[in-house]
């Protein structure tokens, strides 16, 4: 499977993106120049962690309008997967590929430490693989991460099952200290009503390897190669 | 010319700047406020002569579509001489 990993100007978690796709999971991967108007051939695309300009104006919303989210869009629409991570989520919130908003942590303080995430769904291709009941330990770094979206929009991702995970102590219930920025429902990641764009505030990427703490985040690459692979062999068949 | 943009968290979004200095106001002993928002705001500097009307809708678009987060944010925008 191609992974392909956007670089915008200073973003600073696109080799540690490279490095597990490429050289944990053994998957052909490159970076591609946020002035890019093309991903090539491409089966996937991370758009990684980082302070992308400076998180000027507001986190992601420069480079939202890079060059290269245009053929990102693109490929979403064609039903490609999308995986945002920390900054890469403010961006495709920012982008209208996933709803709602990242803000300011709600004790103001830039958190840097491990959490636990609860699983809300395996209904997708970034969560299959993941065990029902399985806690991921998995470090976060962000000073916006709070996520936010109205009461609609809530309902909706309620719903719609677009949930994928919550931050959850260490028995996996979802409590107010287990919530490190204020995320309304606890929420750390969602995807999008299609199904294939997906964005998180914790690192998998930094998780993928059991020298760095913990190795839980492997699960959602696993289930990624998975859902692309099925695809592949559905197409072969 | 200038264009003026206030850009203003919405009521539903936590704000915990504002709340965060409405302590430290009560703190320092200022009385009877009830309520602090904290925001942004923009100055844009227009070539002169140009059209304030076509500024002003261009200027809106962009304040919708960038300068603010509509999920997040409401904005006002003024245009001087």
């Amino acid at each position: 499977m191609n992974f392909a990993v956007l670089q915008f100007p200073a973003s600073n978690c696109d080799q540690d993106a490279v490095h597990a796709l490429r050289d944990v999971f053994g998957h052909p991967t490159r970076y591609v120049w946020h002035k890019e108007n093309s991903l090539g051939d491409t089966d996937a695309v991370i758009v990684p962690g980082g302070f992308s300009y400076g998180d000027y104006l507001r986190c992601g919303a420069i480079a939202r309008f890079s060059p290269v989210m245009q053929a990102v869009k693109q490929f979403a629409e064609n039903g490609g997967l999308v995986l945002g991570i920390c900054n890469g989520f403010q961006v495709l919130t920012e982008a209208g590929l996933l709803p709602g908003a990242l803000v300011r942590n709600r004790d103001l303080q830039f958190h840097c430490e491990h959490i636990f995430l609860k699983t809300a769904t395996p209904d997708s291709p970034f969560t299959n693989k993941i065990p029902a009941g399985k806690i991921l330990r998995m470090p976060i770094a962000h000073g916006e991460g709070c996520y936010f979206a109205d009461e609609e929009t809530l309902a909706k991702l309620k719903t719609n099952n677009q949930i994928l995970w919550q931050y959850c102590d260490a028995a996996g219930n979802l409590t107010d200290t287990a919530n490190p920025n204020g995320a309304l429902l606890n929420i750390a990641g969602i995807c999008n009503e299609k199904r294939n764009v997906a964005g998180l505030m914790p690192h998998p990427e930094r998780a993928s390897e059991p020298l760095l703490g913990s190795a839980d985040g492997r699960l959602i690459f696993e289930s990624m190669i998975a859902a692309l692979e099925n695809k592949a062999a559905e197409k072969a068949a | 010319m200038k264009a003026k943009i206030v850009i203003t968290p919405k009521k539903a979004v936590v704000d915990p700047q504002g709340k965060t200095v409405q302590g430290a106001l009560a703190q320092m002993g200022y009385t009877g406020v009830t309520g602090v928002h904290i925001g942004k705001y923009i100055e844009i500097d227009l070539a002169p002569g140009t059209d304030k009307a076509d500024a002003q809708k261009a200027l809106n678009d962009a304040a919708h579509r960038f300068l603010s987060n509509p999920v997040i944010e409401d904005y006002k925008l003024e245009i001087t001489e």
